[in-house]
């Protein structure tokens, strides 16, 4: 019968991971306004276009806002996050990859 | 899941479906799991906009439900459950016992190798590996993670030892090997584009460990350059984690330079100028590697001929990825001829040169999808060069790299003076004397 033997465990160690919580949910979007966030990838603008589009067609009581980030998306943006928390109710980020 | 954490604001993130395992997997390791996240057919680049309407008009590919009514509900349906959820996970020290073919069996079924045959990291194997360094089993040498968004994994200097074992390393190479896991730099990235890593190894360790700088140096003709190379690669790979595709690795088609990087010693002695180590402040009687990532492109030609070499050259740079900058890796044939030809005595000579070959129009150059996606939203954001250069008419010939990341590296054996450009982003140098 073969012998058996014990191995390294390759892996690294992975981090504590903390929860963190959801924003609340709005109860309806009417009267709101949504910020359509372009990450600057893939033509994700071109996308995000079609979106405003619709949400302009069948939900007319939806305000819309496209913003740019400012740079790319691997870089923080609080400028951008910070208006949308002041002048926007939700925001829809587009398109990840 | 910054707005969603930090500020508040309630939020729903559109990606391909191509990324649903990598984009569930990132919130899941952000605490996140209950993520607003809806799907949408690959690609969208290119696409019209009549078509990616069409996207927006139809259904989610992953669950099957229409698009427009999973963000509006994404937005407005009351959390249930979508609290946060933190990971408690660990990491044994052991694996076993088992029969050698059942281990071998286990290595694979959880995808810690490469698919090629490994040396098992059994604990006299990884002793003797750790014999190669005055370091603490228990001490950790870094961090690693395949991209920008996932959590760092750590590893200690026993774990760098047991990828080392694996890959078939001997204890002279550890602190080579040991010196790539410090800088943290994963050869193992997830990014779509199927990227590799480059080491460079300088300084009189690349004699001791009997590194190869010359003929063949960057194929498989070196047991120490083949498996350090190696051992960087399942280091990060398991350093990190993982790298599966379709849940941590996501390169469209793989690169065979991923087997063992392309790991190299640079030929010093044959070189007329200054190591590259050198150049980035080490003494040349310190041994250090540098490691580079982003390798995908490589342009190559035979030697410089005397009537039409600079054209040659800067063709071949505008056959370059503009978002990839060139490392030249000259043969010393080749690298002689860049002196006799161009008068560039001086490495920094040269690579003003090639700053300024590497020319295209304005306009076919922002076109770039790479260049729009990553340094277009930069020089909109104001950052030099860029932000210059995006006022030039769109036939005027702008730079295609910025003059700092341009480097060269000369390596070869002198069989003939071909040379390559490989499209690669310099990280950084590490000195190899602290870990032995």
């Amino acid at each position: 019968m073969p012998s058996r033997i014990l191995a390294l465990n390759p892996v690294g160690f992975p981090p504590g991971v903390r929860g963190k919580r959801l924003a609340p949910r709005l109860g309806t979007l009417e009267g709101k306004t949504v910020y359509l966030v372009d990450c600057r990838f893939d033509d994700s603008d071109i996308f995000l276009g079609q979106m405003q589009a619709w949400l302009a067609e069948r939900m007319p009581g939806v305000r819309t806002v496209v913003k740019r980030i400012a740079s790319v998306y691997l870089q923080d943006d609080p400028a951008t996050w910070e208006e949308i928390q002041a002048r926007g109710q939700a925001a829809i980020l587009g398109v990840g990859h | 899941m910054t707005l969603e954490t930090r500020y508040g604001v309630p939020t729903v993130a559109v990606h391909t479906d191509k990324f649903d395992r990598v984009v569930r997997s990132v919130a899941e390791v952000n605490g996140m799991p209950g993520l607003r996240q809806v799907f949408v057919p690959q690609p969208i680049m290119g696409r019209t906009p009549g078509e990616l309407r069409a996207y927006v008009d139809g259904r989610d590919p992953v669950t099957g439900r229409p698009v427009m009514q999973e963000v509006v509900e994404g937005l407005t349906r009351p959390l249930e459950g979508d609290d946060g959820v933190a990971l408690e996970r660990a990491t044994p020290r052991l694996v076993g016992p088992d029969t050698e073919d059942g281990l071998h069996r286990l290595f694979l079924e959880n995808r810690w190798t490469d698919f090629l045959p490994i040396v098992l990291p059994t604990e006299e194997r990884v002793a003797a590996m750790l014999a190669g360094t005055r370091r603490k089993p228990d001490e950790v040498v870094g961090r690693m993670r395949s991209t920008h968004f996932r959590e760092p994994w750590s590893y200690t200097v026993e774990k760098v030892a047991a990828n080392a074992v694996m890959a078939g390393a001997r204890p002279e190479y550890f602190p080579v090997i040991l010196a790539l896991a410090a800088t943290g730099v994963t050869a193992r990235s997830s990014s779509s584009g199927a990227m590799a890593a480059m080491a460079v190894v300088n300084g009189p360790v690349r004699r001791e460990i009997g590194m190869n700088a010359g003929t063949g140096a960057m194929g498989p003709y070196s047991h120490a350059n083949a498996t350090i190379g190696r051992a960087y690669s399942l280091l990060s790979q398991n350093g990190q984690g993982g790298s599966v595709p379709g849940l941590s690795y996501m390169g469209n088609q793989g690169n065979a330079y991923a087997y063992a990087g392309v790991t190299f010693a640079e030929n010093e002695e044959r070189s007329p100028w200054e190591p590259f180590h050198v150049s980035r402040g080490f003494r040349p009687d310190e041994s250090a590697v540098s490691v580079f990532t982003g390798c995908q492109s490589t342009a190559f030609s035979l030697g410089l001929r005397e009537r039409h070499w600079r054209e040659h050259v800067g063709n071949l740079l505008r056959g370059m990825d503009p978002n990839t900058p060139p490392t030249l890796l000259l043969d010393p044939i080749a690298a002689r001829q860049f002196v006799e030809r161009g008068g560039f005595a001086a490495k920094d000579a040269l690579l003003d040169w090639i700053h300024d070959a590497a020319r295209m129009p304005a306009g076919e150059y922002w076109d770039y999808q790479l260049v729009q996606n990553y340094i277009y939203p930069r020089a909109t954001f104001g950052e030099e060069p860029w932000a210059s250069r995006l006022q030039a008419a769109p036939d005027a010939p702008i730079p295609m790299f910025r003059r700092q990341d341009i480097h060269v590296v000369v390596v070869g054996g002198e069989t003939n003076g071909y040379w390559r450009i490989m499209g690669c982003n310099y990280q950084k140098t590490m000195p190899v004397d602290e870990w032995r």
